[in-house]
């Protein structure tokens, strides 16, 4: 199958069928971009203009893990005003993402004609439709409003140079503050009256897939209509991948994160280690032997990808302690101890939908934390630390992107790069095989879907796919 | 004007941004509205799968009518020729496969962003991905469908550049040929659209005042003039950035980092670090088009030593480190 419209970049996945189910999948990326090598030689400050332009739709985190890693390698900490600059700045990118997500990418899908003869169907028609659908009226100008913290906080989205590993480059003034304070009283306004129709607090409070189902039963927002097609569809119960949930820490300082880091395994969180992860390429369309770690990580493009049998995606296949992990927003809301999260997993493990209300959670959690990093913004204080990068040091930068785990890992030697890998959300989620045959999260959560022999594209294939948000070009930077 | 979009290699970003354009409805409605039909979109369409390749097929083959290809992202050429570094999803084929097909049907072309114009950040370093614009490889006419190509119209790619575009440049470029508004001599030199290229990032450039003064600012967040240290390219910059915000408010200098000349060709090799001036005996070897160098030299001498105090002290200030004077004396 392929190309995916509606993911971030190009896809194909191969199907064996059999029986009417996937007897097993193979995902791939088609698309090769290799950033990693463009960086080598470079000034260690050219990483923050040349990292954003892998993402057009996450680049804020593509910058914020540079800035960390920077940081890092530097040695160096951000005024307080800065920090919470980057925060808002990021915050604004990934509620935007998970709202065009839902919006542009997921739910057209339903208004496909081949649900025509479900009862919800013409309702989700006139409302989702791909393009036209009368929801995108009221998302696209709800968007360019809340990306207006971006014009007052990072002078542009994408690709803005605001994002420093001292702090951010724009010093906002009390007026200024006050304009971002109406913009997202705004955004909540939104939220609160098309895609929840009830308070941020309420919808954030929900603690089971009981209670989701039951808030969702006659409600009016898009996202209670969500619910009950995908209640209607058992999308609570497809999509199941490995139940191993990774998150870096997401809105991370010196005052703690947000959400915080951590590995979900057996039932079970345990502390992140950034020491487990290795990248393995027996299956992509690389020259390497045995996984390694990203700090000595390479990145060897083949001249004749065909002559490589085994491999079959431009994708490496990122690894924990050996493990397949799956990140997201119901990794970080699992990670977080957050109830419905929690409840999902605990009673199905991941899927559609639980992949889907978590990014809703943290839509209903993260405004209301904007909200506080504004206020605590003091107008008059610095913004920015002043600082000069290292002749020869090594930094790792991790954040939160909206689609999960973000790592670069940086060297610089005589004042100039002298390695760069970056593993990013999606290269975890839709990895192919590993050495040990393991198959990437996407491949497992595919495994098994009841499809018909007939069917091209099957839809229930589609719904799993853009569950986990794909961000293909960040996968193949 | 039926429209087909397709993804080549980049970022997606000239799309996130299209979909912010300022709009009561949002962007489809605003195309829609100024009689653009967004027939295939891989962000918003759909079509997916062998849905979607048909659709693409049958546009390629004649079979399906349409007026403008827009393509977004760098043409992959690589490794040795083959285009293998980009196959379309599904299709087997290469991606520059597709694009020199469909735009062999359209009646416009139209490069979106700098890396389908010239090549862009894909191009950068030794390029092994052997990446190049539609009709220019940096600033060399050629790319992939080369320097004689032209559309059914007659026109040659419109390369609606920059890292990414604005919004704005993209739509008013498809209303205007939608209108049938458009001619060869709307484009410049670099076959970009003259109504935003014809200008330089340096008009309404918030910091105008520092430049006067060349009160330059020393590190990220100072207020001053970025030309003099911090690498800025708004003097030698085609676009109008500073005069169409972003999201109603923001622009690169708005938001106090540098211009890098991003609706430039070759702009990802600048051949110094991003964010420092090169200087040669203290000057900045990227001085101001179209003026005099002894002149510039001159008056930068003149103005740095008439710099009121105010300026000189908020060039190095995140915030105005004081009030400017009122008739009746100084405020502090």
């Amino acid at each position: 199958m392929g190309p995916f419209n509606r993911v971030e970049g190009d896809l194909e996945v191969a199907l064996d069928v059999a029986d009417g189910r996937v007897r097993s999948a193979e995902v791939s990326a088609s698309l090769y971009r290799g950033f990693e090598n463009l960086l080598l030689g470079r000034d260690p400050l050219d990483a923050l203009v040349l990292v954003p332009r892998i993402c057009g739709i996450c680049s804020v985190s593509q910058s914020a893990a540079a800035a960390a890693a920077l940081a890092d390698a530097a040695g160096i900490a951000m005024p307080a005003n800065g920090r919470l600059a980057q925060r808002l700045i990021h915050a604004c990118e990934n509620l935007a993402d998970h709202l065009t997500h839902f919006y542009c990418f997921f739910m057209p899908d339903f208004a496909r004609d081949a649900y025509a003869g479900r009862p919800w169907h013409a309702g989700v028609a006139e409302r989702f439709r791909a393009q036209r659908g009368s929801a995108l009226a009221d998302w696209l100008p709800a968007r360019t409003d809340f990306l207006r913290v971006m014009g007052y906080l990072a002078g542009k989205w994408p690709h803005t140079l605001a994002l420093q590993p001292g702090g951010t480059t724009r010093a906002v003034t009390a007026t200024e503050k006050l304009r971002l304070a109406a913009v997202l009283r705004e955004f909540r306004e939104f939220l609160e009256t098309t895609l929840f129709a009830d308070t941020l607090e309420n919808f954030a409070a929900l603690d089971s897939c009981a209670a989701l189902l039951a808030w969702a039963e006659a409600r009016d927002g898009d996202f209670a209509h969500c619910v009950r097609v995908a209640a209607d569809l058992g999308l609570d119960r497809v999509g199941r991948a490995t139940d191993r949930f990774l998150a870096v820490g997401a809105y991370a300082g010196e005052d703690g994160a947000l959400f915080p880091a951590g590995v979900w395994q057996d039932g079970a969180a345990a502390p992140f280690d950034a020491a487990a992860i290795g990248e393995d390429v027996s299956h992509a369309w690389f020259a390497g032997d045995a996984p390694l770690p990203p700090a000595h990580g390479e990145t060897r493009p083949l001249a004749d990808p065909d002559g490589k049998a085994a491999a079959y995606s431009w994708c490496k296949a990122p690894r924990y302690a050996g493990r397949v992990v799956e990140t997201g927003a119901l990794a970080r809301q699992l990670l977080a101890g957050q109830p419905l999260a929690a409840d999902f997993v605990a009673a199905r493990g991941g899927s559609v939908l639980a992949r889907v209300a978590a990014r809703m959670v943290e839509v209903a959690r993260v405004l209301p934390a904007m909200e506080d990093w504004l206020r605590a913004v003091e107008p008059g204080a610095p913004f920015c630390a002043e600082w000069r990068p290292p002749q020869s040091a090594q930094g790792v930068g991790f954040v939160e992107a909206a689609r999960g785990a973000l790592g670069h890992w940086l060297s610089i030697e005589r004042g100039r790069i002298a390695g760069y890998q970056i593993v990013a959300p999606t290269t975890w989620n839709f990895s192919p095989r590993d050495a040990a045959g393991q198959p990437g999260a996407l491949e497992q959560a595919l495994a098994g879907l009841p499809v018909g022999d007939d069917e091209k594209a099957p839809v229930i294939v589609q719904h799993v796919v853009r569950s986990f948000d794909p961000c293909m070009v960040c996968t193949v930077h | 004007m039926k429209l087909l979009w397709l993804q080549a290699s980049g970022c997606g970003g000239c799309t996130q941004a299209l979909l912010g354009a300022e709009s009561r409805r949002g962007v489809f409605a605003r195309l829609a509205g100024g009689g653009v039909d967004v027939v295939f979109h891989p962000a918003v369409s759909e079509a997916s799968g062998d849905e979607a390749l048909a659709l693409l097929a049958d546009a390629a083959d004649g079979r399906l009518a349409f007026d403008a290809l827009c393509v977004e992202g760098a043409l992959l050429r690589g490794p040795n020729g083959s285009g293998r570094f980009h196959v379309l999803a599904g299709s087997g084929r290469p991606m520059i496969d597709w694009v020199r097909r469909l735009a062999a049907r359209a009646r416009h072309v139209l490069a979106i962003g700098s890396c389908t114009a010239f090549g862009g950040i894909s191009a950068g370093g030794d390029n092994l991905l052997e990446a190049c614009g539609l009709q220019f490889d940096g600033a060399e006419p050629g790319g992939l469908l080369g320097a004689d190509f032209r559309a059914g119209s007659g026109l040659p790619v419109i390369n609606v550049a920059g890292c990414p575009s604005h919004a704005d440049w993209v739509v008013d470029t498809l209303l205007a040929l939608a209108a049938d508004a458009f001619t060869a001599a709307d484009l410049d030199e670099l076959q970009r659209p003259r109504f935003y290229s014809e200008q330089l990032v340096h008009h309404g450039c918030p910091k105008n005042e520092f430049y006067e003064f060349k009160a330059s600012a020393q590190k990220p967040s100072d207020l001053g003039c970025l030309m003099e240290n911090l690498g800025c390219k708004g003097t030698q910059a085609h676009a109008d950035c500073n005069v169409r915000p972003w999201y109603g408010v923001g622009s690169c200098l708005r938001g106090g980092f540098s211009c890098i000349a991003c609706t430039e060709p070759g702009f990802e090799e600048p051949g110094h670090p991003f964010m420092e001036t090169p200087k040669i005996a203290g000057i900045p070897i990227g001085l101001p088009l179209d003026m005099p160098k002894a002149w510039f030299v001159a008056l930068a001498a003149l103005s740095k030593s008439a710099t009121p105090k105010r300026v000189r002290e908020s060039a190095t200030s995140d915030h105005p480190a004081m009030l400017p004077t009122n008739r009746k004396g100084t405020r502090k």
